[in-house]
């Protein structure tokens, strides 16, 4: 096998490990959102919705950080993962 | 519709700060030539840099109660502005010369100062003013990472250093309270916590 194809799998095993790195950011994010909604449940207050101020119903941060994992999932991280794939390609 | 509670802004403002810090990470991870492979995503977060400090204008008119604190939150507004205007202008190409990316570390050593000089209180004063102790030193030290990208613009680890950094920032607003005990202490002095 000569040394130009090895460096080129390399390559690739490396486009894919970010690939797959940039695939659970998103997931990882909603994770620690969820994560955080168990373990602090009164800073949820769609859970005990009656009383509460139009802000404190707004603003929940577990909601929030859920909600930033479920932006980068859906909106930046189909279209990066698609530019290294042609880029792998490319490269092939 | 009533004005929203301070505790309330610092989480909208760390909300900005995690997705800023998610998508440099991403960036970080992926690199800068296939990041900026889309027109919108090289942009991305450089206009959410911009947008948070213009968003910090009307929190530093209708938030801040002494001059200390206008100040700091002016000083926060201006820089995020600035640095956020250079890389989109080097995103651009209407900016060339290397020393625009200097405005990134210069806006979070701005940042930090501001953050350790307007807080009045020592660290166990309440939850605050731990918060700004912490988050003044996380800023100043995380500015380290903007200016070794300055020089060593494809190196990774500072990207994710960077990255990191504001990701540390908005666990850190996140978990503000308007008044409430940090680690068992609270001064009498602080207030009433609540809820």
């Amino acid at each position: 096998m000569s040394t130009q194809l090895i460096s080129e799998q390399a390559l690739a095993r490396s486009r894919t490990a970010r690939a797959r790195l940039v695939a659970v950011l998103g997931p990882m994010t909603m994770l620690g959102g969820v994560a955080w909604g168990f373990l602090q449940p009164y800073r949820l207050t769609v859970l005990h919705p009656h009383g509460q101020g139009l802000w404190w119903l707004l603003v929940e941060p577990p909601l929030l950080v859920i909600a930033v994992g479920v932006v980068f999932a859906l909106l930046i991280a189909p279209g990066l993962i698609e530019d290294l794939e042609d880029d792998a390609s490319a490269a092939r | 519709m009533h004005q929203p509670p301070a505790e309330h802004v610092h989480w909208l403002f760390a909300t900005g700060f995690l997705l800023l810090g998610v998508c440099l990470l991403a960036r970080a991870i992926v690199g800068d030539e296939v990041w900026s492979r889309r027109a919108w995503r090289a942009y991305l977060w450089p206009s959410l840099l911009f947008s948070l400090g213009v968003l910090m204008w009307p929190v530093m008119v209708f938030f801040t109660n002494s001059t200390i604190h206008m100040v700091a939150h002016g000083a926060w507004a201006q820089t995020m502005m600035l640095a956020g205007a250079a890389e989109l202008g080097l995103v651009r190409g209407k900016l060339h010369a290397r020393a625009w990316r200097l405005c990134l570390p210069l806006a979070l050593a701005v940042s930090g100062i501001a953050l350790l000089v307007h807080e009045q209180n020592g660290w166990y004063f309440a939850r605050a003013a731990f918060l700004h102790h912490a988050l003044g030193w996380t800023a100043l030290i995380g500015a380290v990472f903007p200016l070794l990208m300055v020089f060593r613009p494809r190196a990774r680890a500072w990207g994710a250093g960077l990255a990191l950094t504001l990701v540390v920032a908005s666990v850190l607003l996140y978990s503000d309270r308007d008044v409430a005990p940090v680690f068992g202490h609270l001064s009498p002095l602080a207030g009433e916590p609540h809820r």
